[in-house]
């Protein structure tokens, strides 16, 4: 596997514990060069963090919640847990990038996706097309539900069919004094 | 019988894990499959590395078969594959194109002369938006191309030995039977 630089996640996470740290009231053991290093950190996770969000000169309003849209649509290819939205990976950015431009050339968000997908192939999408390739995952679950259904009903039937055995007639309701 | 089921189902669960570690043992788990296999390469025009007023374009590469290695400075896996590409390259038959992906030139520059460059001639794609048309999302990658710029074979991650001898080879050799 390749080394992938999925950084925005990391620098927030850096960025949220040494927060707590440097909020935190008790002063610091070590004095000031723990002190300093800890500064010197923390501006680095600041600028790693507003590396990933890199303000775009939309147009207008609704035109970035568009792209909002549109990005947390898709997958990055390369940190493939992260949509395009949130990823710093550089491939990422790139692609937000093209898409930016794509929509300021009047692009719809269709065509931006066939142009993702022509080169990235419907793993960018985290909503798959429905094909051969994806019933099963698409209906899967379904199948999984019916069968798990089918074995609930051949068991009921299987207990009602039983023989009552001895003292138990019709089951006394359950009341165990949980009232909430 | 109905008192090993339970059994049953817990093997039958266990072999489906056995069987998930063990392909994921045989194929990379990130690696997405490109679109654009077996179809024509996208056009490029790209600077050469060491003399940026010259650019390489698809056209100029076209007539013999050719394999486009993505490598950058920065990409840590791209040291594990260059000692395979130096001792494999001159046995390939076919001629190296290096594509210098999002890199700054000197860095390049420097990491080729510290590696040795197995490569005939080698292209810079800094701004990283040609990588784009061919699906690149990191680094390293190869491309196969053949003398028409088919892209005939793919590989995502370090060519290790291994994929050398049991893909790339048998790819090469392909191309040559085609050959009248």
């Amino acid at each position: 596997m390749r080394l992938s630089s999925c950084g925005s996640g990391f620098s927030r996470d850096a960025l949220g514990t040494l927060r707590q740290k440097a909020s935190r009231p008790k002063p610091l053991p070590q004095g000031s060069l723990l002190r300093l290093l800890l500064a010197a950190l923390l501006s680095l996770a600041g600028a790693l963090h507003a590396q990933a969000i890199e303000p775009m000169p939309f147009a207008n309003h609704a035109q970035e919640l568009r792209f909002q849209h549109l990005t947390h649509q898709l997958r990055c290819p390369m940190c493939q847990n992260e949509t395009l939205a949130d990823s710093n990976a550089p491939i990422a950015r790139d692609l937000r990038n093209q898409i930016f431009q794509m929509m300021q050339q009047g692009k719809s968000d269709d065509e931006i996706k066939q142009y993702l997908v022509a080169r990235y192939s419907d793993f960018v999408l985290y909503d798959p097309p429905l094909t051969r390739g994806t019933w099963l995952l698409w209906f899967g679950p379904l199948l999984i539900l019916l069968g798990g259904g089918g074995v609930v009903l051949v068991a009921i039937r299987k207990r009602g069919r039983m023989p009552a055995n001895g003292s138990s007639g019709p089951r006394p309701p359950i009341d165990n004094g949980d009232d909430w | 019988m109905s008192r090993l089921l339970p059994f049953i189902g817990f093997m039958l669960l266990a072999g489906l894990f056995g069987f998930g570690i063990w392909w994921n043992t045989q194929h990379d788990p990130n690696a997405i499959p490109t679109p654009l296999l077996n179809k024509p390469a996208p056009a490029f025009d790209l600077p050469k590395l060491y003399e940026p007023t010259q650019t390489v374009s698809k056209a100029d590469l076209l007539g013999k078969p050719y394999l486009l290695n993505v490598f950058a400075s920065w990409c840590i896996e791209c040291g594990v594959e260059h000692p395979v590409l130096e001792a494999e390259g001159p046995t390939l038959g076919v001629q190296l194109v290096g594509y210098n992906y999002k890199d700054v030139p000197a860095d390049a520059k420097r990491w080729l002369a510290q590696h040795g460059s197995p490569y005939a001639v080698v292209i810079a794609d800094e701004p990283g938006h040609t990588a784009i048309d061919f699906g690149v999302y990191g680094a390293p990658e190869s491309f196969l191309i053949d003398a028409q710029g088919v892209i005939r074979y793919k590989h995502i991650g370090p060519l290790t030995p291994e994929v050398v001898a049991k893909e790339l080879k048998p790819a090469i050799a392909a191309l040559r039977k085609e050959k009248p």
